[in-house]
């Protein structure tokens, strides 16, 4: 069997092939990326809106609470399936990567919308209490006071998800992105050995994933020294 | 181009879904077993093993954990064929799962381990406490409670893990939806109510574990 | 001429009463100290009149007008008029001591920041912390950041100053530098609402006292009244055992 790899190896490894290959490596992660990039914006949206305390703003809070239970609890490929269907339905004309990207980006803004919020938690009442009597608004609290010390203990969680859902991406292979996963379904359809195909495409998300976990791992470090100066 | 929802026409294949839901947690629940154990051996390895054993060990959490599920199970089910291992669809998103939990929960294990503190084994020891004694009445009951939030929230994950078993043609949840969809083409409606039974399973899941966890184990859990 | 009345004020946290009609008020340049044990109230009064806490019935008149605290313009109106010190100093630990002293002034009230900086120096000059401009939060000291603290609330140019047990969390000998502040204040003739357990210096600098006790006030009167003659029994009690130490 060995033989037979190393026989293939080189067909395998063409130019061809490996600019494919480094063309679904990118999708992937920028799947994953652009999905985690909008999604802490509007997670932000949604932990502001659970703030307030007006009972005017009660309808939003609970489309807010409803909307993050909800995405943490579907698998993310029959959120796909969801979205890719309702798209297919109605008639825009997107793109499959476009389509993946929607679906992450409503995942990642649940999740990212409770880290946010116990970010928000974690800085101390005092402040936000210091800001109020001094006339600050909700917004200017916490645009000026809660996010510059909030964010140090939001970012290695949220990065952390991102890292985290390069694995998930794969599964936007069942509805035709052309991100790692799919490649090597299409290369092993062309003909090359499965061990070869999938063996490879298993170094490779660990090339992608690996080093950005160390890196995470160091970027939490940092900030946890720069907070205790 | 319109189109107008007919949740009529899914009725009937409701019994359908939820075997296929029985299957997922059938599915879950195997893969979790399998991969505590191994995770517990690993666990033990990493933390009272020698170099080699621990580097081993190292390799297959670190490697296991840094690569897609999916991709795993996908070798298993297309590779090993090459070398004359043919495993069913079952059995392979069985033992990929498996294998996949086993990684994930040696390091939870591990974490719970080396998270009894040497002052807890010293108190114990002082007080007169044998061996095996301080095992049973000061280690064991610590670590499950440290262990059974983090346990409970992977089952939970695994359980919607499961329905990528469906890329293979297992009959689970997400699969019959797959197959009801081929049948009716009422796409929206079918992964809509496939959507509403996984968060159905696990907010009742969740709820489970939790009461269990707090009642018996007087560990720190979320309801909800 | 500033003037705050405050008519029969409850307020509660959840089911627990802990203001229960409490009727004071501070004159223009006159200063008003609370005492009372742990729980009387004192701080929750502070916090109801700078909207921190609803009250559940009572009025707040500044100025002869009466604030509504369910309405949020009246709310953003008694925060313009009043500025109070925390106990916990709650400076903006985002940001070094000018800013924490121009933020307000700059961002919320709209001035020039060279005239809320210029302000600013002055004021932290006067607390005595010029050399620290640039410095954090938690690069100072207790007393230090109290100073801050003051010399923020100060910037908001207020009309009353409430200073809510602002030496409790102080080590003792960081205790002094903040009340010789505060005596100053007083000599210049700002108004002030001060809770605090420094009996000596509420003496000192208060024109008028009012014991609390149990979301009530007990006894008020001068300073001279309280601590030397009470006529309450409960006074009394309190009193004595203050001076014991």
């Amino acid at each position: 069997m060995l033989d037979r790899l190393i026989e293939e190896a080189p067909q395998f490894f063409s130019y061809y092939n490996v600019i494919f290959l480094g063309k679904a490596m990118l999708a992937t992660i920028g799947l994953s990326a652009v999905g985690c990039l909008t999604g802490i914006i509007a997670g932000l949206a949604l932990a502001l809106v659970r703030l307030p305390t007006g009972v005017l703003w009660w309808p939003a809070k609970v489309i807010a609470v409803f909307f993050t239970e909800l995405f943490r609890r579907i698998p993310f490929l029959v959120t796909l399936m969801l979205i890719f269907f309702a798209f297919q339905l109605t008639g825009f004309d997107l793109s499959l990567f476009v389509v993946a990207c929607i679906a992450v980006f409503l995942i990642a803004t649940a999740f990212l919308s409770e880290i946010i919020r116990a970010g928000f938690e974690a800085v101390h009442r005092n402040q936000w209490d210091a800001a109020a009597a001094m006339n600050f608004s909700l917004l200017e609290t916490v645009r000026y006071v809660v996010l510059p010390q909030a964010w140090r203990i939001i970012l290695p969680p949220a990065f952390g998800f991102f890292v985290l859902f390069i694995k998930d991406t794969a599964l936007a292979s069942q509805i035709g992105v052309v991100e790692l996963t799919y490649a090597g379904r299409v290369l092993n359809n062309k003909g090359f050995s499965a061990a070869l195909v999938f063996g490879t495409m298993l170094v490779l998300y660990f090339a992608i994933s690996y080093p950005l976990a160390r890196l995470g791992v160091r970027l939490e470090a940092r900030l946890a020294k720069a907070r205790h100066r | 181009m319109s189109y107008t929802l007919q949740y009529g026409q899914i009725w009937p294949y409701l019994p359908f879904l939820l075997d296929g839901a029985l299957l997922s947690l059938q599915i879950a629940f195997l893969a979790f077993c399998g991969g505590l154990f191994i995770g517990t051996l690993g666990a033990a390895g990493k933390t009272f093993g020698g170099p080699i054993v621990k580097r081993l060990i190292n390799v297959y959490v670190v490697f296991l954990t840094n690569t897609p599920q999916l991709v795993q199970i996908y070798f298993l089910y297309f590779a090993l064929p090459d070398v004359g291992i043919l495993l069913s669809s079952y059995v392979a998103v069985l033992i990929g799962m498996t294998l996949n939990a086993g990684a994930y929960l040696t390091e939870i294990q591990r974490a719970g381990f080396e998270s009894v503190r040497q002052t807890e084994m010293e108190a114990a020891e002082t007080l007169g406490f044998s061996r095996a004694q301080q095992i049973r009445y000061v280690i064991m009951p610590h670590v499950a409670r440290v262990l059974f939030p983090p346990l409970s929230n992977h089952y939970i994950l695994m359980t919607l893990g499961t329905s990528m078993a469906a890329i293979f043609g297992v009959e689970e949840l997400t699969g019959r939806a797959f197959n009801v969809n081929a049948e009716t083409f009422r796409s929206i409606e079918v992964f809509s109510v496939t959507a509403l039974m996984y968060i159905v399973i696990t907010v009742a899941a969740t709820a489970i574990l939790a009461v269990i966890g707090r009642v018996l184990l007087r560990a720190r859990m979320r309801i909800i | 001429m500033p003037r705050l009345d405050i008519v029969d004020l409850k307020a509660a946290y959840g089911s627990l009463t802990v203001l229960d009609g409490i009727t004071v008020s501070v004159g223009s340049g006159k200063v008003l100290g609370l005492i009372g044990p742990s729980g009387s109230g004192k701080s929750t009064i502070l916090r109801v009149l700078v909207g921190l806490l609803k009250p559940a019935a009572g009025r707040v008149l500044l100025d002869d007008v009466e604030v509504r605290y369910s309405n949020a313009g009246d709310v953003k109106r008694v925060r313009d008029q009043l500025a109070i010190v925390f106990q916990q100093y709650n400076l903006f630990q985002n940001m070094n001591v000018l800013d924490n002293v121009t933020i307000a002034p700059v961002k919320i009230r709209g001035r020039s920041r060279g005239e809320v900086e210029q302000d600013a120096r002055e004021l932290l000059a006067k607390v005595g912390l010029a050399d620290k401009l640039k410095s954090y939060p938690d690069e100072l000291s207790g007393g230090q950041q109290q100073r801050v603290a003051i010399a923020r609330a100060l910037a908001l140019k207020p009309e009353i100053l409430l200073l809510d047990e602002i030496t409790a969390a102080l080590d003792p000998e960081l205790v002094s530098e903040v009340l010789d502040t505060i005596r100053v204040l007083a000599t210049e003739g700002m108004t002030m609402l001060i809770v605090s357990h420094e009996m000596g210096f509420i003496r000192e600098v208060s024109s008028k006292v009012a014991f609390m006790a149990d979301g009530k006030v007990v006894e008020m009167g001068a300073p001279a009244q309280i601590f030397d003659a009470p006529s309450e029994e409960r006074t009394r009690d309190f009193v004595s055992k203050i001076l014991r130490h």
